[in-house]
């Protein structure tokens, strides 16, 4: 019986040895196999912490801060983590109701139990003194300072941009951003965004089970350090931008000045604008939604995107041509019967003297001349017919900045419309048009579209006798005097020097003696042309281009207004006021300037 | 007399001490690891749960050699006595008893808290070697069982009085000694079954279980010769099985404290409610599991360090070893334990006297029961019961009762050439 009994040993130790085993067998799984808890534990200590850099500063020309960073707190919860706290003080310290509470948590933990989620955006500095306060009755909710975008003076809305957050398909395909991160959407944000954006940091600190912190993981060892996004120092001139948009007021339209030697945008001008403030933070979607149902579309940058027939300004670049091929010269003289006649065709003109020379077709702006001149550039000899000379007339209008958007900083540009042959090929047949099926181009409509930034940039290479930069609004990255190289190029026009003197001349008897003589400004020789684009929508468009001082320009611009009738009674004058704002810092003609100020031409 | 004296350290089994030994200090280690403060640096800081268990383990050790210093036959005469003392203690904490988390089992000595519940495995043990080493008597005798399960009944009863359900368990663990002691095995086996019917019963739904039941029942009616007698025990055994699964799922729906029903629930995997009962079990795992092989290191571990998980330098300690020395030292730590649990075994089998033997039978049972359920439970397979694990847990009275059960255990294995 005891020997028996002896033998029970064996089954106990082995029920000892079986239970070991399983423990074994069972650590083996939970230590070496499964890693989930390895994960888990990690997401229990470690928190990575981003550290947002600043965005960069944009500084005028004249180094005067533009859009600059306002701290804003975003508040974070680890759903959690989020327990047994006082659910109404906190929806009463951030203003929103046991509801919207609800919702939010629940969505925030379909989301992550673990991960920290944004639970209120963009708490404004006043609202965070009185939630750090109180933050530590909420176990799981920390706060992440970042910043918002803030524009000193409420100007240059359009090519500022605004900034957002990051859309899921941008995150998809870029991983430097995650979801909540902010990216420059439009305007010089969207198209310095890299420079502008700096280097995300990251630090992981531990934390222990009330979330509170516990210093740095493995000595900071792969933490990283932010780095600040670079600063911009703009072209543009803040005082003649945000004089230009005080001009603007109440009309629809553009004005775009550019300094002709470099191609540097000095004002951007488009009305109706928005003040840019609108569009950042919290009130953002709201505010968009009221500026994009807007009938007056504040949102169209006109100055940039806007595509009109360019009028009587083109007649400048009709002559240019015209000398360059030969067919014109100085003393070339064309009659006009109230317009140019041929067949059943007829193109009106005003009244004036004639016949006119070159100089004095341009000054008076006649329509007939410039039919004729447009004839002759179709109808030059050197070239077998009138498709070929519409060609090489084509291909020279290019090399203006004509019919294609430039290559510049800002983005959406759009390129306006040169026709191609084959365009007119499509429409009547090949070989089926000539000189009269198109003879509105040679007063700046029909088919042509510019837009406001191209007829400055006409305006600017009139003035550098021959050659045009890139206009850009940014001039340096990083360092106020590091010039951007790539728009330093200057863009030769295959035209002579000379016949730019020719119409330099022209356009100065524009001002001194022609049609925008009525404005004329003593103190500065002003070189400009009026234009007056009829469109199918009303009124027509008036619009002036123009330079000044005639030698060493300094400034070129064109200006725009909406179903403002002709180019002098309101364009030209703008512009010269622009002109003596830039160049003369104060404006002495107070009755005119007053006059443009108060005009209101949105009710035509 | 005085070359017996001499001969007590002789004859120590010094490997049962040493491992005692390695156990207690690695146990003090993790007490630290587990609680670190800088504040308080220093393993020595009494203030701090490290600085008081070396207190406690220099007590230990010095009521270790009090007991080597004992006359063994003490142990056997005073058996009793002791158990009679036990059983006051256990009656007075009802009424002058301290509340600790939910039990009201602890006697304030001033400073020190006494849980009488842990003292009383002591008592128990020897008077149930006492009884069953008694002359005439055998265990297949009903009244033998009788008596004997009313030695253990009666403290049990006492302890779950204190509402400490985790100690009563415990006691639980001397069946292990009454099957050494001639109790019939199917005992074991139909305990078992027992186990695996009832968690069954919660895991899937009781009408499948009962069907799959009949199932069988019909297989083995084909198998048998169709008597009657056969068909009526055939039919009642099914109906007696059937009617444990249909009356433990009652039970668990109608009768069992919410906490015990989530407790259990979790364990069986039915509820993973992490943030309620599911949340001590699932950060122990976390941090056994984050261990990986070779561990964090000494003071590395940040789940236990930062508090998450809960209880960690008493019923979770196992998860600081886990946390810290990783497989390897989880290993070590398991396999210490049963090597400590055979050579119990192996020293009482070589005993003489049939009380040292089934004390020593008594020891391994208690100790491999909080060992089986503590670190269970740290790694998911146990429900969470709070019962120390032996030698590593802080805390006074359970290390004190520990150790002294073992150096009983010791000290009448010294004695063992002496006796007869």
């Amino acid at each position: 019986m005891q020997k028996a009994l002896n033998k029970r040993k064996y089954v106990i130790s082995m029920i000892f040895i079986i239970a070991g085993v399983i423990f074994v067998l069972r650590l083996f799984w939970l230590q070496i196999v499964d890693r989930s808890y390895y994960f888990s534990a990690n997401n229990n200590v470690l928190r990575h912490i981003t550290q947002y850099p600043a965005r960069g500063l944009i500084y005028d020309r004249g180094g005067e801060l533009l859009v600059y960073n306002e701290a804003t707190y975003d508040l974070m919860v680890i759903p959690r983590q989020a327990r047994n706290f006082d659910t109404l003080e906190l929806c009463g310290l951030i203003g929103i109701d046991y509801e919207t509470f609800r919702e939010r948590m629940k969505k925030i933990r379909e989301y992550s139990l673990y991960r920290p989620s944004v639970f209120e955006k963009q708490i404004s500095k006043e609202a965070y003194g009185f939630l750090e306060e109180k933050l530590y009755k909420f176990p799981g909710f920390y706060v992440q300072p970042r910043t918002l975008r803030k524009y000193v003076r409420p100007i240059a809305a359009h090519t500022m941009g605004y900034v957002g957050e990051v859309s899921p398909r941008i995150c998809e395909v870029n991983p430097y951003y995650k979801p909540g991160d902010y990216i420059g959407i439009s305007g010089i944000e969207k198209s310095y965004e890299e420079a502008l954006r700096g280097i995300k940091g990251s630090r992981i600190i531990m934390v222990d089970v009330f979330n509170r912190d516990q210093g740095s993981f493995q000595d900071g060892k792969y933490d990283t350090i932010a780095v600040m996004g670079k600063n911009l120092y703009a072209s543009l001139d803040m005082k003649l931008q945000e004089y230009g948009e005080l001009l603007m007021t109440n009309k629809r339209g553009s004005v775009v000045a550019i300094e002709p030697e470099s191609g540097e945008i000095l004002a951007l001008v488009t009305s109706p604008g928005y003040d840019p403030n609108l569009l950042v933070g919290r009130v953002r979607s709201y505010n968009y939604n009221i500026l994009a149902k807007d009938s007056l579309k504040p949102l169209f940058n006109r100055a940039l995107q806007a595509q009109y027939p360019p009028g009587s300004t083109f007649k400048l670049v009709h002559a240019l041509i015209g000398l360059e091929e030969g067919v014109l010269n100085l003393q070339t003289r064309y009659g006009c019967a109230m317009g140019y006649s041929s067949g059943p065709i007829h193109v009106g003109c005003h009244a004036h003297a004639g016949p006119l020379d070159l100089i004095q077709s341009i000054a008076q702006s006649c329509n007939a001349y410039y039919c004729n001149v447009f004839r002759t550039i179709l109808d030059n000899r050197s070239l077998p017919n009138q498709a070929a000379g519409y060609a090489k007339w084509r291909e020279m209008t290019c090399s203006l900045g004509f019919g294609s958007a430039f290559d510049s900083d800002i983005p959406n540009l759009v390129s306006g419309f040169i026709p191609k042959n084959e365009y007119f090929d499509n429409i009547y047949g090949k070989n089926r048009w000539r000189f009269l099926t198109i003879v509105s181009l040679s007063i700046g409509q029909g088919e042509i579209l510019t837009t406001p930034l191209q007829l400055a940039n006409l305006a600017a290479t009139i003035a550098n006798r021959g050659y045009y930069c890139t206009p850009h609004i940014i001039r340096a990255v990083g360092k106020q005097d590091d010039r951007q190289e790539k728009f330093q190029q200057k863009h030769s026009i295959p035209i002579s020097r000379r016949h730019f003197e020719t119409v330099v001349e022209g356009m100065y008897q524009v001002v001194e003696a022609g049609t925008a003589h009525y404005y004329k400004m003593d103190s500065i020789p002003i070189c400009g042309k009026t234009g007056t684009a009829q469109n199918p929508h009303g009124k027509d468009h008036s619009i002036f281009i123009a330079f000044a001082p005639k030698d060493n320009p300094k400034i070129a611009i064109s200006v725009i207004v909406e179903n403002a009738g002709f180019g002098a009674t309101w364009a030209a004058p703008i512009a010269f006021l622009m002109i003596e704002k830039y160049l003369m810092k104060e404006i002495k003609r107070k009755d005119v300037e007053t006059r443009m100020i108060e005009g209101n031409l949105l009710s035509n | 007399m005085v070359r017996e004296e001499r001969n007590i350290f002789k004859n120590i089994d010094w490997i049962t001490v040493g491992i005692y030994l390695l156990l207690v200090l690695f146990g003090w280690m993790n007490i630290y690891a587990a609680v670190f403060n800088e504040q308080h640096d220093s393993i020595f800081d009494l203030s701090q749960r490290y600085g008081k268990q070396m207190i406690w383990i220099l007590v230990s050790i010095l009521l270790a050699l009090i007991i080597l210093m004992t006359e063994p036959k003490v142990f056997n005469a005073f058996a009793f006595f002791i158990y009679g003392l036990s059983i006051l203690s256990l009656f007075l904490v009802l009424f002058i008893g301290k509340e600790v988390s939910g039990s009201k089992s602890w006697i304030d000595l001033g400073g020190f808290d006494l849980q009488p519940s842990e003292f009383a495995k002591i008592a128990v043990n020897l008077a149930i070697a006492r009884h069953l080493s008694s002359l005439n008597i055998r265990m297949e005798d009903l009244r033998t069982r009788i008596t004997t399960f009313f030695l253990i009944g009666l403290p049990v009863i006492l302890i779950l009085l204190q509402d400490d359900t985790g100690s009563a368990l415990v006691f639980t663990a001397f069946i292990i000694v009454l099957y050494r002691e001639g109790l019939s095995g199917n005992v074991l086996i139909i305990g078992g079954l027992v186990i695996i019917l009832f968690i069954l019963a919660l895991m899937v739904d009781k009408w499948i279980i009962i069907a799959f039941l009949a199932l069988i029942a019909l297989i083995w009616f084909s198998q048998i010769r169709k008597n009657r007698r056969d068909i009526v025990s055939l039919l009642g055994l099914f109906l007696l099985v059937a009617g444990f699964v249909y009356s433990v799922d009652f039970a668990f729906h109608h009768v069992l404290d919410v906490h015990h029903k989530e407790r259990i629930n979790v364990l069986i995997g039915k509820e993973v409610d992490l943030k309620g009962a599911g949340y001590n079990v699932n950060q122990s795992k976390i941090a056994i599991g984050s261990g990986r092989i070779i561990g964090k290191g000494f003071l590395q571990g940040t789940q236990t360090k930062y508090n998450f998980v809960p209880e960690q330098s008493t019923d979770f300690i196992f998860c600081t070893i886990g946390e810290e020395w990783g497989f390897i030292g989880s290993v070590l730590t398991i396999a210490l334990f049963i090597i400590l649990f055979i050579r119990i075994l192996n020293i009482a089998e070589r005993q003489r006297s049939a009380f040292s033997r089934i004390y020593g039978y008594g020891v391994a049972s208690v100790f491999f029961f909080h060992f089986l359920v503590n670190i269970g439970m740290t790694i998911g397979l146990a429900p969470v019961i709070g019962i120390p694990l032996p030698f590593i847990s802080y805390g006074g009275s359970s290390l004190f009762a520990f150790t002294i059960m073992l150096f009983i255990f010791i000290r009448m294995d010294a004695n063992r050439l002496q006796l007869l």
